[in-house]
């Protein structure tokens, strides 16, 4: 689903910010990606979410090679793509539900698709009997979980989060992470940076590390590894 | 027929159907989440209407959500579209005014005092026949000073008057309106016997013109350079919408959004500007003109004339809130080529 292949990114400053990263994750995959804040987690990202373009190698996602994409594209691209961010990303100028809906009134959908599909991804996350208030009321493991459901309200094939559990407490985190396992349980391909490496542990599931721009780790650690 | 029955649904085949059924749950397979995130073309171009639609009406809201700020914008939209705009009605009614006057030269041949009513018939009978001249006009010292008093306001110092003081007038129209024949024409009538003074008003029609000109062109030229003004109002005014909305293209750029789709409720709100503004300059015009017309019905009136001055007509009101309107989309334009191609993800 996701190739990266001999991926080098370098930006202007002159900062090799990657360095021949080479992976290949599967179709219906959940993997974390971690490392150390300038590891390269939020290079990779940027690179995957079309924000960065790689200096060489290529990115295949879905089969779509996202060096050729030309700029006019990318706005198509990203429809494809569930995007979770650490703080987010609500406006605060609207409602729960019309946070949710912009994928959707980005996308064209008809009024009666987007209820149907704004409340689905609602319920599945928990909130629907919050669509009506502002976001700025929630706490700050709801205000994720709407994040959540704005990232998959378009059934994308790839969701992407970048430290969505950056600011909750463990018991909120964990409940986050049940609900990446949710959707790839039903076959969505998952990558979420974190440097939540016990939370990480405990899902035992696969795990990128990063370090310096290089990946030096690509495995499924076990329990004692990761406290070690 | 074979290889039709292959083609029975299998369960493989029946999967992506199952996700574009109408009320799929979310437990649906989901591998085939690109395809079914695709709409319609029917749909879509509804979405897209409907999405015209809610722009219009939000940018219509956010105008009025904050009337003060936005008042004060299409306030300075509307006096700088006004002031051309009164300058060009004022042309036009000059123009009506003087529009007896225009390249139809008059001589006025101011009779000898006391020449006798016969002969003065005569020779305005005299002249009707000669080739040169289309019309004479008689005016009698006796209707001059009823003119005279009616319209000068000075009728109660005229009756203190022993006697008229006012010559007999012919107004001659003449055939041929070129210099030199209106000038052999007038040097032939001052040689008349009958004549004290002939007053040929060429000069005056030229200045005319040449006033209507300059006026003309300066109402163009002051269009011009406040129209340019307007377009910087609203690309400043724009400039400001998009970085207050910094945050929110920065998210619906994340979720896929277009550059059409973020420039769209820019240009409806530049839009709105252009035609408030336009609608406000048209009403500062109508309120001067109402201003005005009072004074000047009471000037044409003393100068005998029944005119009255002419209001803007419902071509300005199309014509300034048309334009004022499509100046805001332009100045919308530019802000929106300029700024939001700058804010992208970082």
């Amino acid at each position: 689903m996701i190739t990266f292949d001999s991926v080098n990114k370098r930006y202007e400053s002159g900062q090799d910010a990657l360095v021949r990263i080479s992976l290949e994750i599967g179709r219906g995959e959940l993997v974390f990606l971690t490392g150390h804040s300038g590891a390269g987690k939020s290079t990779l990202l940027k690179l995957l979410t079309a924000i960065e373009r790689p200096t060489r190698g290529s990115i295949l996602v879905a089969g779509q090679n996202l060096n050729r994409l030309r700029n006019g594209q990318i706005p198509y691209y990203r429809r494809n793509l569930g995007i979770v961010f650490q703080n987010h990303q609500l406006l605060f100028d609207r409602s729960v539900y019309d946070n949710v809906a912009l994928p959707l009134s980005v996308s064209g959908c008809s009024k009666r698709e987007v209820g149907r599909r704004v409340r689905a991804a609602l319920d599945k996350v928990g909130l629907l009997h919050k669509e009506r208030q502002n976001p700025i009321v929630l706490s700050g493991g709801e205000q994720q979980r709407v994040g959540i459901a704005r990232a998959v309200v378009n059934k994308p094939a790839v969701l992407v989060a970048d430290e969505p559990t950056g600011n909750l407490d463990p018991q909120l985190s964990a409940e986050i992470m049940q609900l990446f396992s949710d959707f790839n349980a039903v076959g969505v391909t998952v990558m979420v940076a974190s440097h939540d490496l016990e939370l990480i542990a405990r899902m035992k599931r696969r795990v990128l590390t990063l370090q310096a721009g290089q990946l030096i780790y690509d495995g499924t650690p076990s329990r004692e590894a990761a406290y070690s | 027929m074979e290889p039709r029955a292959v083609k029975q649904p299998t369960p493989s085949s029946a999967r992506p159907r199952r996700s574009q059924r109408p009320a799929p749950e979310p437990k649906a397979q989901r591998s085939t989440g690109a395809i079914a995130a695709r709409t319609g073309l029917g749909d879509r171009w509804r979405a897209w209407l409907g999405h015209h639609r809610e722009m219009a009406g939000e940018s219509l809201r956010r105008f009025f959500a904050t009337p003060l700020a936005s008042g004060m914008t299409a306030l300075v939209i509307a006096i700088a579209l006004a002031l051309p705009a009164a300058l060009q009605l004022g042309l036009v009614n000059f123009q009506r005014a003087v529009a007896g006057w225009d390249g139809q030269p008059q001589i006025s041949v101011f009779l000898h005092r006391d020449a006798r009513e016969a002969a003065v018939e005569s020779f305005a009978e005299e002249l009707r026949a000669d080739a040169d001249i289309a019309e004479v006009t008689y005016i009698s010292p006796e209707e001059a000073l009823a003119e005279f008093q009616q319209s000068s306001g000075l009728g109660d110092a005229m009756t203190g008057l022993d006697n008229n003081p006012l010559p007999a007038v012919l107004l001659v129209r003449p055939r041929d309106t070129a210099e030199e024949r209106l000038e052999a024409l007038a040097e032939r009538l001052r040689d008349s016997a009958m004549t004290d003074a002939v007053v040929l008003d060429m000069a005056w029609v030229q200045r005319l013109a040449q006033l209507t000109e300059l006026g003309r062109r300066l109402s163009a030229g002051l269009a011009a350079l406040l129209a340019l003004g307007v377009l910087l109002v609203v690309v400043n005014t724009i400039r400001l919408h998009i970085e207050n909305r910094r945050e929110e293209i920065l998210v619906v750029k994340l979720v896929g959004a277009t550059d059409a789709f973020v420039r769209r409720p820019f240009l409806y709100s530049g839009l709105c500007y252009g035609f408030f503004g336009g609608l406000l300059a048209w009403l500062l015009v109508a309120a001067g003109v109402a201003l005005l017309s009072g004074p000047v019905a009471g000037l044409s009136s003393s100068y005998g004339s029944g005119y009255a001055l002419r209001g803007p007509g419902p071509s300005y009101l199309l014509a300034l809130t048309a334009g004022a309107a499509l100046l805001g989309l332009i100045g919308a334009w530019l802000a929106v080529a300029r700024h939001i191609k700058a804010i992208e993800p970082r």
